[in-house]
């Protein structure tokens, strides 16, 4: 159950207070947030619209710990993530989070596996222990026979699906896409939504989405609208 | 080791940028590792003279000589252990392009005194028991073909007529940078034969009981010929190698000129690529880090970058040179001691890792401060 209101009852996975984000730039001061209250279950699939510039996709780098507040709190599974910083951020964010973005951002020189096995260099999994997870990754998104090709060998799709392998890798709390099917015809589109439906419904992800596709949108359970620095519950989404 | 396969990968992006910046890091130490080989071949034995040998040469001029009398003075010198004497030769082989140094030396003690110069005892017995022997060095008979038995004919030019030597042994170094180039034959021939200057030597060699006793004994040496017609300059043969040396120009600071330009170049050259292979790649740092790679990884990835560009062309280049003075001296004689040591490529490939380093420097920590949320906005 996805809450804008701050009346969470204490058990919601995320959870944000009053939050506020400015931005300087020369003399004029840009209040993207404006006292922001979210509640994020467990299992949750939320995705979040608004016109350019309405502030979704900083909201998405605060909630991944990518940039900090000006003030307000973001707690994520019992950790307040405003109140670190850092090497202790950073290792936060290996840790929980799991990044799909629009451009699929991938390492052009580094085949599909090497790109899904870059998260896990940095634990301490054996050689063998990390060929394991890049392998059901890999094969979750459907491409275990890809696993040797390089970027540019791909579809926009594929790319993007190695991109998810990517992000579920190291098993995070929630993931964080930012316009994941951006880039892609409609019909990648599509699929790459079911597989986000599917890592949510029969995995138990949590997922927050930001998104300009209402064809998008309809598939997380809420769908929240960025309006004037706050989020208001809209219609549609099939929670 | 498990990022080494990102670093590497990395590398393989621009394959000509890469190849031409490691073919610059190829050729500077290359020519470092001649300029290494040249420095020493110039110094002579500067590097390699030992701490217990002194040198006593003519106050005035190392071409005058000393009375063949020092050497019983010398002896009775407390402190010290042995001694020697030699006179320059200057003969001509063939053809004046055929230089190759030839001292005159009394045979035994001249062994005795330098234990650096190895020569089979059979060979050693018969440069003892011939008066026209001569020992030849391994460099030396190899330039020419020279073998034991054959027979040497050289026009003296201090002393003029023909003067022929049978060559009794062929002496190697007991180290790869003792020069073999040298013609040595018996100082009681020269004393016999020559119209003049009889009773004299060209410069003695003490040897040391102890090396840290060298102060005392070239004074004590110094002062016994004080205010005599042949008053002596006692020195460490390091100190006389080194004067010796100089006499061709400061070789020493002309390689240090060439050797920093060369670096402070490869530096710039490196430095500029390492540079722009980071701006390009600001979004995949950002992705990077975002996925939780901390500053410090990035940082440690661009330096292992840079690094590792440096430490495999410094490595071909160190060991093309080194391939190149395995042929030895390729100037027929000018530079005896044409050697490569094992020192000087390690210090060359510290050098380059050094630079390596410091080229990486700036673009990695531009890395380790970029901040993912503007990084991602250029994406």
């Amino acid at each position: 159950m996805v809450r804008v209101d701050g009346g969470g009852n204490g058990t919601s996975l995320i959870r944000v207070r009053d939050l506020d984000k400015r931005y300087v730039r020369g003399s004029e001061e840009i209040h993207v947030l404006q006292g922001l209250n979210l509640d994020v279950e467990a299992g949750d699939f939320v995705a979040f619209m608004g016109p350019s510039g309405s502030g979704k996709t900083t909201l998405l780098n605060l909630l991944g710990g990518l940039d900090v507040p000006s003030s307000g709190s973001i707690t994520v599974a019992g950790d307040e993530i405003t109140a670190l910083s850092g090497a202790k951020l950073t290792a936060w964010r290996a840790r929980h989070v799991g990044f799909i973005f629009q451009m699929y951002n991938l390492l052009p020189v580094l085949t599909a596996f090497q790109n899904v096995e870059l998260p896990l260099l940095l634990t301490r999994l054996s050689t063998a222990q990390r060929r394991a997870h890049v392998e059901t990754a890999l094969a979750l998104v459907g491409l275990q026979d890809r696993m040797n090709h390089y970027p540019r060998q791909l579809s926009g799709g594929q790319e993007q699906r190695v991109a998810i392998a990517r992000a579920i890798v190291t098993d995070p709390t929630f993931l964080l896409c930012d316009e994941p099917t951006g880039d892609l015809d409609r019909r990648s589109a599509d699929e790459i939504m079911a597989l986000l439906e599917e890592l949510v419904n029969e995995h138990g992800k949590t997922a927050l989405m930001v998104t300009h596709d209402p064809r998008a949108a309809e598939r997380a359970h809420a769908v929240l609208h960025l309006d004037k620095g706050a989020l208001v519950e809209a219609t549609g989404g099939r929670g | 080791m498990k990022f080494l396969r990102l670093v590497w990968s990395n590398l393989t992006r621009k394959k000509v940028r890469t190849t031409l910046t490691i073919g610059s890091f190829v050729v500077a130490l290359f020519l470092f590792g001649l300029l290494v080989t040249i420095r020493g071949a110039f110094s002579g034995g500067v590097d390699v003279a030992a701490a217990d040998r002194l040198s006593v040469i003519n106050k005035t001029s190392l071409i005058l000589p000393l009375p063949i009398s020092y050497r019983e003075r010398i002896t009775g010198i407390e402190g010290v252990r042995g001694i020697t004497f030699a006179s320059w030769f200057g003969g001509v082989y063939q053809d004046e392009r055929n230089f190759f140094p030839q001292f005159a030396v009394e045979p035994q003690s001249w062994l005795d005194v330098y234990p650096d110069y190895v020569v089979p005892e059979a060979e050693k017995q018969a440069f003892l028991a011939d008066r026209q022997a001569a020992l030849v060095g391994r460099a030396l008979a190899k330039r020419f073909g020279f073998e034991v038995g054959d027979r040497i004919p050289l026009q003296g030019t201090i002393w003029p007529g023909t003067w022929e030597f049978n060559v009794a042994g062929i002496y190697d170094g007991s180290r790869p940078d003792v020069d073999t180039s040298t013609f040595l034959f018996r100082h009681d021939l020269l004393e016999e034969t020559r119209q003049f200057g009889k009773g004299t030597v060209g410069w003695y060699v003490v040897r040391l009981d102890d090396p840290d006793d060298a102060v005392r004994v070239s004074a004590a040496i110094d002062e016994k010929f004080a205010n005599s017609p042949y008053e002596t300059l006692t020195q460490t043969e390091q100190a006389f190698a080194a004067s010796f040396a100089k006499q061709m120009g400061n070789i020493e600071l002309l390689v240090l000129v060439i050797g920093s330009v060369v670096f402070f170049t490869l530096l710039l050259v490196a430095g500029n690529t390492m540079a722009i292979a980071v701006r390009e790649r600001t979004g995949e740092l950002a992705v990077l880090k975002t996925v939780g790679y901390s500053d410090r990884a990035v940082l440690g990835l661009v330096l292992a970058e840079a690094v590792l560009i440096a430490g495999q062309g410094g490595l071909i280049g160190l060991l093309l040179a080194k391939l190149m003075t395995l042929g030895g001296d390729p100037t027929g004689g000018m530079l005896a001691t044409f050697y490569l040591g094992w020192d000087s490529i390690a210090l060359g490939f510290l050098l380059t890792l050094v630079v390596g380093t410091a080229a990486g420097l700036l673009p990695a920590v531009a890395a380790m401060r970029l901040r993912v949320v503007d990084a991602l906005r250029r994406v």
